[in-house]
């Protein structure tokens, strides 16, 4: 056997080895990562979600934890939709499922499959702009607007459930949406605009 | 919040076997999804039971069977209850905003934790999230707590308004339990008083599904109110609240109703002032009797002695509202 032979066979023999082995390093390394990262986070449960908003058909998969008001705004940059509180106080999350209108941050997405979800992208006809819309417009409805996307879909079923028929009532009914502007008499009047034309 | 497995079931049974510590139960979500934000509830499956469980409202003989699904909003609308059990829908409308009231069930109202704000706050003690932890609440910043019926380990208030009716007019709870047997709690005997083991809630057995809730057929149809107090005149939990019915014959009180929420761990019923009233004149003075009465069992806390005066208006006045229906 010659020498160089013996030097290569060995010198190749050693170069394998510590390739594989600097190729294991990262990989258990990685998983030793991710064995820790579990072990301090749980890992996050993906799903297949199938949702319609706005008549459009989305077919993704979407962490378990999300909620509908971040799967509109994160996973499907619908950003109408305004998140105020993400606990339920204030409304400006409102957005309708299947005609009726819900807070959308105390949704959970994998809940909403199959059924058909309305945001304030999805209510104007083209470049005609809702009826409750206009009247917000018209009605000094909003001032800094973040409420504003909030409120206009509540207004939209509060009209629809019939609620209008006095002030009173329609404060009554529009309570679940706060506005820190205070433009409450201007949304008023814009909710008896569209009831009474 | 903790990452989790959901599962839809359409199956009450199926709902069952599945169901064990760590997994919980979701309906409308507007309670759990919340404190599983705050961490507080951290379930590690949801079971969805809101296509397992039964919506409907159905007339069953004299009494009326109302679905552990059936949502808020349809409840208070439903054309029966509003003819026969109106004190159900003004309580309920009395609750929460719209669109919380759509989605909301039935059963997910009954099983709603307090909202004391100590329970809230995950850096305070609190024994009914962390029991042994200590009650920060009793010594603290209670204007929002109880009056009647806390112990020295808990003054927190069930912040419910639906189930102060259900109290009033004697509902019972149907339960579906772990061993798939049926059984019914009678609604006083549903919700529980803190003693020293507050984090119990209710006398629902550990893993029980709740499939209906019946409410006896009740003359109190005509003559009934609930009045809510509290800090805005919407949307906002009760400082107190009573739920009043009078069934009369002409201005003889021959039965009364009288329960309320905001003040105890559980709807409280006001057996004394109910049994008052039996036989009595529906009078102002009568009322004011009844109301008196009533203030006479409570033990405010450091912060909460305007709830005396507060509920003494509040029941005569919703006396008062029932004879103007
Ligand atoms: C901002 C805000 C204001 C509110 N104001 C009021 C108010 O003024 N008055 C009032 O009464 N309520 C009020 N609520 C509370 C609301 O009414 C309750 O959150 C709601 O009724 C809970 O129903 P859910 O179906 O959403 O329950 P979920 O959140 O889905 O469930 C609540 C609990 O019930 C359990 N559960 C659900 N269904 C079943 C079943 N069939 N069997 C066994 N366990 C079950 C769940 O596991 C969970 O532990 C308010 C809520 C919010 C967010
Ligand atoms: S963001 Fe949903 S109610 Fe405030
Ligand atoms: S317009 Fe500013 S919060 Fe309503």
């Amino acid at each position: 056997m010659k020498k160089g032979e013996k030097l290569s066979r060995r010198f190749f023999l050693k170069t394998t080895g510590a390739l594989t082995l600097l190729a294991a390093i990262p990989a258990s390394l990685k998983s030793a990562y991710k064995q820790v990262k579990n072990f301090i986070v749980t890992e996050k449960k993906m799903a297949p979600l199938t949702v319609s908003v706005n008549k459009k058909a989305y077919a993704l998969d979407a962490d378990t934890r999300t909620t509908l008001l971040d799967l509109l705004r994160e996973n499907l940059s619908l950003t109408g939709t305004k998140k105020g509180c993400d606990h339920g106080q204030c409304g400006a999350c409102t957005v309708h499922v299947d005609g009726e209108r819900v807070l959308s941050c105390l949704t959970l997405s994998a809940m909403v499959g199959g059924k058909e979800v309305t945001t304030i992208e999805g209510i104007a006809n083209g470049d005609q702009l809702h009826p409750m819309q206009e009247a917000f417009i018209v009605c000094d409805g909003f001032q800094c607007g973040y409420c504003t996307p909030g409120q206009i879909m509540s207004a939209i079923a509060c009209v629809k459930e019939g609620h209008t028929n006095s002030v009173a009532e329609i404060k009554e009914h529009m309570s679940g949406n706060l506005c820190r502007c205070g433009a409450y008499n201007g949304i008023v009047e814009s909710i008896q605009k569209v009831a009474t034309t | 919040m903790k990452p989790f497995d959901l599962i839809k079931t359409t199956d009450p049974k199926h709902a069952l076997l599945q169901k064990k510590e760590q997994v919980q139960y979701i309906a409308g979500g507007t309670n759990l999804v919340d404190l599983m934000k705050k961490n507080i509830q951290v379930p590690d499956t949801l079971l969805d039971v809101t296509e397992a469980l039964g919506h409907r409202i159905d007339k069953q003989g004299k009494a009326v069977q109302i679905g552990a699904m059936a949502r808020n909003t349809t409840v208070a609308t439903d054309a029966m209850i509003l003819r026969d059990f109106p004190l159900i829908a003004k309580a309920v409308l009395a609750g929460a905003s719209p669109q919380i009231r759509n989605m909301a069930s039935t059963a997910g109202n009954l099983l709603q934790r307090t909202r004391c704000p100590y329970f809230y706050d995950v850096t305070t003690a609190c024994n009914k999230r962390k029991p042994g932890s200590g009650c920060s609440a009793y010594e603290g910043q209670n204007r929002m707590s109880a009056v009647v019926g806390y112990s020295t380990d808990c003054v927190a208030v069930h912040p419910s308004d639906l189930c102060v009716g259900l109290a009033a007019l004697d509902a019972e709870v149907h339960v579906f339990g772990k061993d798939q047997k049926k059984s019914v709690i009678p609604f006083e005997e549903f919700h529980r008083l803190p003693g020293n083991t507050p984090h119990l809630d209710n006398n629902l057995p550990e893993h029980a599904l709740i499939t209906s809730i019946e409410i006896p057929e009740n003359p109190f149809d005509k003559n009934c109110a609930y009045l809510k107090v509290r800090d805005r005149d919407s949307y906002s939990f009760a400082l107190v609240s009573v739920a009043a019915a009078l069934h009369l014959d002409g201005d003889r009180i021959i039965d009364a109703r009288l329960a309320s929420g905001g003040v105890a761990h559980k709807p409280w019923r006001w057996r004394d002032a109910e049994q008052f009233l039996r036989g009595k004149s529906a009078t102002a003075a009568t009322f004011g009797e009844a109301a008196r009465l009533i203030v006479g069992d409570l033990k405010p806390l450091t912060h909460n002695g305007f709830k005396i005066d507060m509920l003494k208006g509040a029941v005569e006045t919703a006396l008062g509202q029932c004879l103007h229906v």
